[in-house]
């Protein structure tokens, strides 16, 4: 980041450097500690909790769904109930070019994933994103449904409503082989591919780029006063989404090894923004702690009552929309704004005097 | 079947689906084009009055026409206190609030439904004197699907009388031309929004029983309904009246052609036919360009 453009004495560029605002700005994307914690716990769950490695690489793919949806919802402000259209279409670029035996190599199957996505999002994106508020949902759920209807349609090539089963999916670098039973290649291939895509979202989310799409979100008439290209920049944005959620839509299909219908579904697009918002959007790790939380209640709580499930999720989303906006990262950091920064400042206090 | 009996029958059934989507949905669309708030839940309050009047039908053998005007009236009070109580606060909140405020309102009413009365699809039984057939001279069809195109049109009628001749309709219309001036000038646009909420969500009630018989009433109607009835709100444009009216119509008559023609998968066109739409006019087809 620069922070002078004009010929100025040596001294005040320090100082301006020195200036609280200008170090905020510098420090922003640094990384901090704290953000180790979730990879190291991917890798310790790897050890700790071996029978539960499909359910792990299950909740990656959930990771990563919800972040590219964070891109466009939380950074850039474009609601959208029709993310499942990209992830649908990255699980069915991956699942019928392994199907009639075209491609089966993984890595190279998710750039495929992720560039049929892309075209979806980008054609989509110019014409969609002329739209706003109601029309623009309505226009996102139109184009998930079309293309769920025209996977239904397409039943020759597709399979139609039963999808298409046992993806033969060659093994990553032609040594892991993906086994149904013992998720380990499942697992560490989907947290890669996560970790990559996580490097690539934070790169883009603190670059100007990415700060020109929060300045979208928090005024758009202003944007457009300083001369800004919103509607391009909103089209790129969304076109990225779209790839990262055909990247996560192609891992699902890899690692269940088939596709069907209910990649498309209305219910999964409304699942990845209910975990978005659960963890809070607009900041990245949301995505983390939205699908933990939601999945292993939905695991553990939902295949024993499911009612309770659904009740309790109902009254989880109506709370979390009345009290708690930023989800459950943004509560956390009110209550440390609230009682941690006296708590760490006693705990500096007593250091002090001992 | 001769190709005009087939027309009419076509014509016939889709108006009669048509009418019940816009019993449910008229309200949505007023509600939104007062304070633009994104109400998915709409659909679980047809779903809650729909369940009040088949259960007092059929487990309370309550007459039809009483059966209606309980399950408008519980639906009523309920959608006040919700709105009193929990809308309210969400005005002024963002689209993605309202949406997800909306969506876990959905869940309540579905797991409720599913505790107290089963997650079974529930029948309706018609009196006696709507069911059969009804001769029209140039064609036979069935006594409810009539029943409810006369019905339909005698509300949009009464609705737009309402709309155009009454002091309240004056209110509406000008809050949803310009809230803010109608703010101004006096008028209880609070009010005005929960008069309004309550008795759109009452017709969604009506409309959820009425059409109960071919759509069927389980725990998924709000969800599985959802879209349509969000396509004939925009595509009539928010807060008009005859706009909805004519987009459920024609969504209605489109969906029973297609279902009969193109059995697999046959609703692609009315999703494209919506997108392009919306595409040509954002403001739906009877809607007034925002300002």
């Amino acid at each position: 980041m620069t922070i002078t453009a004009s010929p100025a004495e040596p001294a005040a560029i320090v100082a301006r450097l020195d200036h609280p605002a200008a170090r905020v700005l510098t420090r922003r994307h640094r990384w901090r500690w704290w953000e180790a914690l979730p990879w190291a716990a991917a890798i310790g769950c790897y050890f700790a909790f071996p029978d539960y490695l499909g359910f792990g690489a299950e909740l990656l793919i959930a990771i990563l769904f919800a972040l590219s949806l964070d891109l466009a919802l939380g950074y850039a402000g474009i609601i959208t109930l029709g993310h499942a259209a990209f992830f649908g279409a990255g699980a069915y670029a991956v699942g019928m070019l392994a199907f009639y035996g075209i491609w089966t190599e993984p890595i190279t199957s998710l750039l495929l994933a992720a560039m049929a996505a892309a075209v979806v999002g980008l054609l989509s994106g110019l014409v969609l994103l002329r739209t706003r508020g109601l029309t623009l949902l309505m226009l996102t759920i139109c184009t998930m449904a079309l293309l769920q209807e025209s996977a239904n349609m397409a039943h020759d090539y597709t399979g139609g409503f039963d999808g298409l089963p046992s993806l033969p999916i060659a093994p990553v670098f032609g040594v892991f082989e993906f086994n149904p039973l013992y998720a380990n290649t499942q697992y560490v291939y989907a947290l890669a591919v996560l970790a990559v895509c996580f490097l690539f979202v934070r790169t883009l989310v603190y670059s100007p780029f990415g700060q020109s799409l929060t300045g979208i979100r928090e005024n758009l008439l202003r944007m457009h006063a300083i001369g800004s290209p919103v509607r391009s920049r909103l089209v790129i944005c969304y076109t990225i989404s779209a790839a990262i959620a055909g990247i996560a839509g192609g891992l699902w299909a890899q690692t269940n090894a088939y596709v069907n219908l209910s990649a498309f579904d209305l219910d999964r697009a409304a699942g990845v923004l209910i975990i978005l918002i659960l963890g809070g959007y607009g900041r990245l790790y949301g995505a983390f702690v939205g699908a933990i939380v939601y999945l292993a209640l939905e695991h553990f709580l939902a295949r024993i009552y499911p009612t309770a499930w659904q009740l309790g999720l109902g009254l989880l989303l109506v709370l979390i929309a009345l009290f708690a906006r930023n989800g459950i990262l943004g509560l956390g950091e009110a209550l440390w704004r609230r009682y941690g920064a006296t708590l760490s400042g006693r705990y500096r206090a007593g250091r002090a005097a001992s | 079947m001769d190709f005009a009996t087939n027309f009419a029958s076509i014509l016939l059934g889709g108006l009669s689906a048509g009418t019940v989507l816009f019993i449910v949905s008229v309200g949505l669309s007023v509600t939104m084009g007062l304070m633009g708030f994104v109400n998915l839940a709409h659909g679980a309050f047809a779903m809650f009055g729909g369940y009040i009047i088949v259960l007092a039908m059929n487990r309370a053998h309550i007459g039809f026409t009483a059966a209606l005007a309980l399950g408008f009236i519980a639906t009523t009070a309920i959608s006040v206190l919700l709105e009193r109580l929990l809308y309210r606060r969400l005005y002024r909140a963002g689209e993605l609030d309202q949406v997800l405020f909306t969506i876990g309102l959905i869940f309540i009413f579905m797991a409720v439904i599913v505790i107290v009365v089963g997650p079974e699809s529930q029948q309706i039984t018609l009196p006696p004197a709507l069911r059969g057939q009804l001769n029209l001279g140039f064609t036979q069809y069935r006594t409810f699907s009539i029943f409810l195109i006369v019905v339909g049109f005698l509300t949009v009628t009464g609705i737009w009388l309402g709309f155009e001749r009454t002091r309240i309709g004056a209110q509406i219309r000008a809050t949803v031309d310009n809230r803010r001036m109608a703010e101004s000038l006096g008028i209880n646009v609070d009010r005005l929004f929960t008069i309004t909420f309550a008795f759109g969500s009452g017709m969604a009630a009506i409309g959820g029983g009425l059409g109960a018989e071919f759509l069927g009433l389980d725990p998924q109607y709000a969800l599985k309904y959802l879209v349509y009835f969000l396509i004939a709100v925009s595509v009539g444009g928010l807060g008009s009246v005859v706009g909805v009216y004519c987009a459920s119509l024609l969504l209605g008559v489109l969906d029973f052609m297609l279902k009969l023609y193109v059995p697999k998968g046959g609703t692609i066109f009315i999703y494209a036919l919506t997108i392009l739409l919306l595409l040509w006019r954002p403001q739906g087809l009877f809607g007034k360009k925002e300002t």
